[in-house]
C-alpha cells in the first residue's frame, strides 16, 4: 500500500501565495531569487524541491523558516503568517549546525531548552538518541561523530520540538552515499513514527524519488517552480525499479531543459 | 588443542617478531614492552645530576671562608643550609624516582620521561657547578651570585615572613584576577554583542589596551585610599583590557548558523547571548586570561616593589637594599613557582571547560 494513504493529505499545512524575493549581490546588481512562487504543502507529505544551485531553493527554506522575509506575497502556516523563526517550523542547515561545546544528547536537548523547556527532558532526549540510532554516542562531542551521525543529531534537534513541517536544507549534501542512503532510510522512518510533514531541498534527484510524494522542479535566475510530480511508488523504493527509472528520466529532462536556459557567471 | 601447523604463515606463533611488538603498541594499559635495565638506567641518570650535587656539597673540601650559620628549628633540632640543601636535592630526587615509577605504565608517560632525562641530569650537574664556583671556591662575584645553598637561607632564616610576602602577592593577584576577568568578560560581551557599545568602547580599548598598566601609577595612588587598593586597580585594567578585546573578538566571531539554528528551536536573546555567543568566544575568553596574566605578573612585581607595604616585589627591593642577594635570588625562584602554579591551575580549568574542543582532548 501507497504510504500516503496514511497521512491526511487533504488539509494544506503551508500555503506559500505568490512570494517573491530578490537580492542585491556584491557587483550591485539585483538577483532574482525567487519569483511569484505559490505552493501548497499538504499535511503529512514529504515534499522534495529539486533544482540546480542557485535557483533559490535555500532562499525558499528560510523564507518559510522565517529567518528571511519576502519582498511581495506572503507565507501562511497552519492559517497564520509566518514573521519570525518559530521551533514549529524545524530546519535542518546542511552541516556545521550543531553546538560544537554540546554533547550529542545536549544538543538534541537544546531544542527543548531553546524555547525554554528545561525540566523532565531526560526520557524524551533518550527516545530521540535510540530513534537515531546513536545510543552510546550521548556523551561525544560533535567533532568527535561522523558527519552522518552529526546530521541525524541535527534531525533529531529540530524533531524533538514536534515540529509542524521539516525544513530539510541539503542535510546530505555532504555526505558519502553510503551514509546518505544510511540516513535516508532514517528520515523515511522518523517521517512514518512522527507523521512530520517534511520539506526537503535537494539536488539529488534519486533521493528525491526514493523519498516524497511529491517533488517541486525549481529553474533558476529567476528562480521559478516549473513543474510539480506527483511519485505514487509504494515505500521501500526500489533505485533500479522500472517506474522510479521513468520517473529519474522524466525529472533529468525537465532539468536538463531548466538548465540549457543560458546561464551567465553564477554557474554552479 | 589446536593445530599450529593449519594456522596461515604469518599467524603462526614463531612468525610474531617479539622486537617488533615492543615499539608497535602504544598508548595507556598495553603491557610495557621495553627493557626493565633501560628504564631503569634511565631514571638512574634523571637524578644522577642531583646525587651528584649532593657529593659536590658534602665530599668537596670548602676552600673559601664562607660563614654558614646553624638555625634553631623547634628546640632540638639545629640545621644549617648545606642541611637544608641536601634535604632539598633528595626532595627532588625522591620526586623523580616517583615520577619514574608512576610513569612505567604509560607508553606516553614514558615517552615524556625518557625525553625530559637529559635535561634533568644537566640540572644536577649545573648544581653541583654552581656550588663549587658559588661557595666551595668562591670564585662568582660576590654578593651578587651566591651559591645555591645560600639562596635557601631565607627560608630558615625568616621563614614566615616570606609566607606573608607570598601570602600579600597572592592576595593582590586574587583580586585582581577576579576582578578582571568579572570587568574583561562583562565588557567583552556588551562589545562584542551591541554595535553601538563596539562604535564607541573598542577604540578606547584599543589605545588604552597597549599603554603598560603602571603607567597609571601615580593616578591610582592618588585617587585609591590604600596602596593595596591601588595596586588591585592597576592588576584589573591589566586583565581587563585584553580579555575584553578577546570575548568581544569571540562572540563577534560566532558562526551566523550557530544562531539561526537557535533562531528556529526557538531562542530568544537571552539564549542566542548566554548559550550560543558566550559559549562560543569560550576559548578566546581563556586565551585573553592566559595573555593577560603575563601582563599581571608583571605588574604585580613592578607595583609592589614601587609603592607596597609587602608582596614578593617588596621582598626583592627590601632585600636589595642591604645587598640581600641570596634573598632576591629566593624571591625570583619562589615567583618561578607560584606563577607557574597559577598558569596551571588555570590551564587545568581550562582544559575542563574546553573540554568540547577537538585537538584538546587526549582519547
Ligand atoms: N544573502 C544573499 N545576498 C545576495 N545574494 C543572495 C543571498 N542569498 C542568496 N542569494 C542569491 O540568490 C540566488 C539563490 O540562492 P539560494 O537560495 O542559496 O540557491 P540554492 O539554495 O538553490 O543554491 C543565488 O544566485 C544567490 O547568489
Ligand atoms: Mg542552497
Amino acid at each position: 500500500m501507497s504510504e500516503q494513504v496514511l497521512h491526511d493529505t487533504d488539509s494544506v499545512v503551508l500555503k506559500i501565495n505568490a512570494v517573491s524575493r530578490t537580492y542585491i549581490d556584491d557587483e550591485d546588481k539585483t538577483v532574482e531569487a525567487l519569483r511569484d512562487i505559490s505552493l501548497s504543502v499538504r499535511r503529512g507529505e514529504f515534499l522534495s524541491v529539486i533544482g540546480s544551485s542557485g535557483c533559490g531553493k535555500t532562499t525558499l527554506l528560510r523564507l518559510i523558516a522565517g529567518l528571511d522575509v519576502p519582498e511581495s506575497g506572503e507565507l501562511i502556516l497552519n492559517g497564520e503568517k509566518i514573521k519570525d523563526p518559530a521551533p514549529q517550523r524545524g530546519y535542518v542547515f546542511q552541516q556545521g549546525s550543531l553546538f560544537p561545546w554540546l554533547t550529542v544528547e545536549k544538543n538534541i536537548a537544546s531544542g527543548l531548552k531553546a524555547r525554554g523547556v528545561y525540566k523532565d527532558n531526560k526520557a524524551e532526549v533518550a527516545r530521540y538518541v535510540e530513534l537515531i540510532g546513536l545510543k552510546g554516542f550521548e556523551k561525544s562531542f560533535p567533532h568527535q561523530i561522523s558527519g552522518g551521525m552529526a546530521q541525524r543529531v541535527a534531525i533529531a534537534r529540530a524533531l524533538i520540538n514536534n515540529p509542524a513541517v521539516l525544513l530539510l536544507d541539503e542535510p546530505m549534501g555532504a555526505l558519502d552515499s553510503f551514509t546518505r542512503a544510511d540516513i535516508q532510510d532514517k528520515l523515511l522512518e522518523l517521517w512514518k513514527t512522527n507523521k512530520t510533514t517534511m520539506l526537503l531541498v535537494t539536488h539529488d534527484v534519486d533521493e528525491a524519488i526514493y523519498l516524497s510524494d511529491r517533488i517541486v522542479i525549481m529553474t533558476p535566475r529567476p528562480g521559478e517552480i516549473k513543474e510539480i510530480i506527483e511519485v505514487k511508488l509504494p515505500h521501500p523504493r526500489h533505485r533500479g525499479g522500472t517506474e522510479f527509472l521513468s520517473i529519474r528520466r522524466d525529472i533529468l529532462e525537465k532539468l536538463h531543459l531548466a538548465s540549457a536556459a543560458p546561464q551567465p557567471e553564477y554557474a554552479i | 588443542m589446536s593445530n599450529v601447523s593449519s594456522l596461515p604463515e604469518n599467524l603462526k606463533p614463531e612468525a610474531i617478531n617479539p622486537n617488533s611488538l615492543s615499539r608497535d603498541i602504544p598508548g595507556r594499559g598495553a603491557f610495557p614492552k621495553i627493557s626493565y635495565v633501560r628504564y631503569a638506567l634511565l631514571s638512574l641518570f634523571t637524578v644522577l645530576g642531583f646525587i651528584a650535587a649532593i657529593a659536590v656539597n658534602r665530599l668537596f673540601p670548602q676552600i673559601a671562608n664562607v660563614q654558614i650559620e646553624p638555625y634553631q628549628i623547634g628546640k632540638s633540632l639545629s640545621i644549617d643550609i648545606n642541611d637544608l640543601y641536601v634535604l632539598a636535592l633528595s626532595g627532588v630526587i625522591l620526586l623523580y624516582t616517583a615520577i619514574a615509577v608512576f610513569s612505567f605504565s604509560d607508553a606516553d608517560r614514558r615517552k615524556k620521561f625518557e625525553r625530559r632525562m637529559p635535561f634533568r641530569f644537566a640540572i644536577g650537574l649545573v648544581l653541583g657547578l654552581w656550588e663549587v664556583l658559588g661557595t666551595k671556591l668562591l670564585l662568582l662575584p660576590q654578593p651578587f651570585f651566591p651559591g645555591p645553598a645560600r639562596i635557601l637561607e631565607p627560608f630558615l632564616m625568616e621563614p614566615g615572613y616570606i609566607l606573608q610576602q607570598i601570602l600579600y602577592s597572592l592576595r593582590l593577584f586574587s583580586y585582581g584576577f577576579v576582578f578582571g576577568v568579572t570587568a574583561g568578560v562583562l565588557t567583552g560581551i556588551l562589545i562584542g554583542w551591541f554595535p553601538k557599545v563596539y562604535y564607541w568602547v573598542n577604540p578606547v580599548l584599543k589605545i588604552s589596551g597597549v599603554i603598560p598598566a603602571v603607567a597609571w601609577m601615580p593616578f591610582a595612588l592618588t585617587l585609591f585610599p590604600t596602596p593595596f587598593s591601588a595596586a588591585i586597580f592597576l592588576i584589573t585594567i591589566c586583565q581587563w583590557f585584553t580579555i575584553a578585546s578577546l570575548t568581544a573578538q569571540g562572540i563577534q566571531s560566532t558562526p551566523k548558523v550557530h544562531f539561526e539554528v537557535a533562531k528556529t528551536l526557538g531562542a530568544k536573546t537571552p539564549y542566542l547571548v548566554f548559550r550560543v555567543a558566550i559559549p562560543h568566544a569560550m576559548p578566546q575568553i581563556f586565551t585573553g586570561i592566559s595573555i593577560a596574566n603575563g601582563f599581571t605578573f608583571t605588574t604585580l612585581v613592578m607595583v609592589e616593589m614601587m609603592g607596597q607595604p609587602g608582596g614578593l616585589g617588596y621582598y626583592i627591593n627590601a632585600s636589595k637594599v642591604w645587598s640581600a642577594y641570596y634573598k632576591v635570588f629566593a624571591a625570583i625562584f619562589i615567583m618561578a613557582i607560584l606563577f607557574s602554579l597559577i598558569l596551571r591551575a588555570v590551564g587545568f580549568v581550562e582544559s575542563r571547560v574546553l573540554r568540547w574542543q577537538k585537538g584538546l582532548v587526549k582519547s
